[in-house]
């Protein structure tokens, strides 16, 4: 499989520094993949830091700015960062409020994690609080979990934890926001075609011509169901359905939507979703307040989408709709 | 023993540790390629060699040096394995602080078993590198405080004890890590992080034999054991079931 890379061994690092090069307002950590603000650590305000292997782009780093995180560890492909890293950029965060790290649910993340917020408080005294996401209704267990993974849906905590902060809330209340999307929030994914990692080189799973996997997690993990290929809107009708299944949201309640793109589909197909989403939606009694459309949450060059859906309430409206500048994501003024 | 003694024979343990992973790398990698992602072996020498290497640096003290080993292995071996051989390590270090002794060595023991059962939310019959802990550990402690022995002929009885939780791994079906996903699969095959936890125990008593050899009874200084005992713990393998890998 073609692949516009130099050698596997170096494409984080590549990438990263290009990276800080496009945007300067990033710096990377000397020595790590880690990239923070370029003026961490911001005094009198809580450091907002993420992390998690690469391959998923623009998350994490690419959420890295005013409003949303001051720092993201990136491992290898598909690889949770080190403890050590991780601890290395708490402590670039700690503007003197704490730092709060938001996990996605997968072994190797929320060890390292833990791990990392130990070594910080020991070495640095650094109060830390976390939240670990887990917003994927496909699975209880999965390849890399023990329980629901963390996906798209950590957009939406990395936004909303991300204002609370800007707007100087304390650890506790930062933590509470962040609990409160990660239990109001829910995501399903499909494929069309398998991701191919930069070491393998290769589909990392087999998937025919005219089959389709769905409930996949964002590693090329397998899914919870392979079915023959379906139009959009059925895909789209079996993704949401679920997703609502799970949220149980009343008639009447408000939400925020993200057809997500794995990396390899076309903004044209995600548009074609989300035609067909906003219409179930409307059909279930629900009102949509923001719907986004776009690359938020990869699997490398897999084809396929995922849907999440958050229910709002006045309190997550305003976290939302506050200003924020990043890479990834941009919410203006107003 | 003295701490200069003590935190020489961590030294010798760490280097014997090395080396056996050095020596077992293959083996290691082939018990995973059963029924994990292939490379413990590869990950496991990585962390030892580079703990090795941040030793020469680090000060004479017990509680320093062990750390020291662990953050080694939390920033080299990677994925899960790393927080849960070197995470644990670090942890328990705190409980050297005085000093090795046979009561300190307890209390390390526990304490990083304790630690790799938390993160890894793993119990004895999961398949995974606390099925070998475990045994070591609670023999370990019934045979310094129950029946009174010294250090080095515990530490033996808790190297046999790991060899059985090793031996119990095979027939099992993995229920943590990345080989639980194989279900019944799993069953047949040893477990890569319990067999590599038990290498680590094994160097830890042939360092220990050569230190406390003859007088290590005689008191609570029995201290070296206890040290090498952690330092196995702290190879304790992880989980197959943590998956080096974890990714996200």
């Amino acid at each position: 499989m073609k692949k516009l890379i130099n050698e596997p061994d170096t494409v984080v690092d590549e990438m990263l520094e290009g990276m800080v090069t496009a945007h300067p307002e990033l710096r990377r950590l000397e020595g790590t993949e880690v990239v923070v603000r370029a003026d961490a650590p911001v005094e009198g305000k809580v450091g907002i830091v993420s992390g998690g292997g690469s391959g998923h782009e623009p998350t994490h780093a690419g959420y890295i700015g005013d409003g949303m995180l001051d720092g993201a560890a990136a491992g290898e492909v598909f690889t949770s960062p080190t403890a050590d890293q991780i601890s290395e950029m708490i402590q670039a965060c700690d503007g003197g409020e704490g730092v709060f790290c938001v996990v996605k649910n997968y072994e190797g993340d929320v060890m390292n994690f833990e791990t990392a917020i130990e070594m910080a408080e020991m070495e640095a005294d650094t109060d830390v609080g976390y939240v670990v996401v887990d917003d994927d209704v496909a699975v209880e267990d999965s390849l890399y979990t023990s329980g629901r993974r963390g996906v798209a849906g950590t957009i939406f905590v990395h936004k909303a934890a991300g204002a609370m902060a800007h707007r100087g809330a304390d650890l506790a209340e930062i933590e509470r926001i962040a609990e409160k999307v990660n239990g109001r929030v829910g995501t399903m994914g499909t494929a069309l075609t398998s991701c191919v990692t930069p070491e393998k080189g290769e589909p990392t799973f087999d998937l025919g011509a005219d089959e389709i996997e769905l409930g996949i997690g964002i590693h090329g993990e397998p899914g919870t169901e392979r079915t023959e290929v379906m139009s959009a809107d059925k895909i789209t009708d079996h993704l949401a359905e679920a997703v609502l299944e799970d949220l149980e949201l009343e008639s009447g309640a408000e939400v925020a939507t993200i057809v997500n793109g794995m990396g390899g589909t076309p903004l044209m197909e995600l548009y074609v979703v989300n035609r067909r989403l906003q219409e179930l939606l409307e059909d279930h009694g629900l009102e949509t307040w923001n719907a986004r459309v776009g690359d938020y949450m990869t699997s490398l060059d897999m084809m396929g989408c995922s849907i999440t859906v958050l229910e709002l309430d006045d309190e997550l409206k305003e976290l939302l709709a506050y200003p924020a500048e990043t890479p990834g994501l941009t919410v203006a003024e107003g | 023993m003295g701490r200069e003694a003590q935190s020489e024979a961590i030294r010798e343990a760490t280097a014997a540790m090395a080396d056996r992973m050095a020596a077992e790398k293959s083996f290691l990698t082939d018990l995973d390629s059963a029924i994990g992602d292939a490379d413990h072996g590869a990950n496991m020498n990585r962390g030892f060699q580079a703990a090795l290497a941040r030793l020469e640096d680090a000060d004479d003290d017990p509680a320093t040096l062990v750390k020291t080993v662990g953050v080694a292995l939390v920033s080299e071996v990677g994925g899960a394995a790393g927080p849960l051989y070197g995470g644990s390590l670090m942890k328990a270090s705190g409980e050297l602080e005085e000093g090795v002794t046979a009561e300190s060595s307890v209390a390390f023991a526990e304490r990083y078993l304790e630690t790799v059962e938390e993160r890894g939310k793993a119990s004895v019959g999961d398949k995974t590198m606390v099925d070998a802990i475990t045994p070591a550990v609670h023999t370990y402690r019934k045979a310094i405080e129950v029946d009174d022995h010294d250090p080095l002929e515990a530490l033996g009885k808790a190297v046999d004890a790991a060899e059985r939780g090793v031996a119990f791994t095979t027939p099992i079906r993995a229920k943590k890590g990345r080989a639980s996903y194989l279900g019944w699969r799993s069953v047949g095959h040893q477990d890569p992080g319990a067999t590599s936890t038990l290498y680590l125990l094994e160097e830890l008593f042939a360092v220990a034999e050569e230190h406390l050899d003859g007088d290590v009874e005689i008191d609570a200084e029995a201290d070296v054991d206890p040290e090498e005992l952690g330092e196995p713990a702290v190879g304790g393998d992880v989980d197959e079931s943590a998956n080096s890998d974890g990714g996200s």
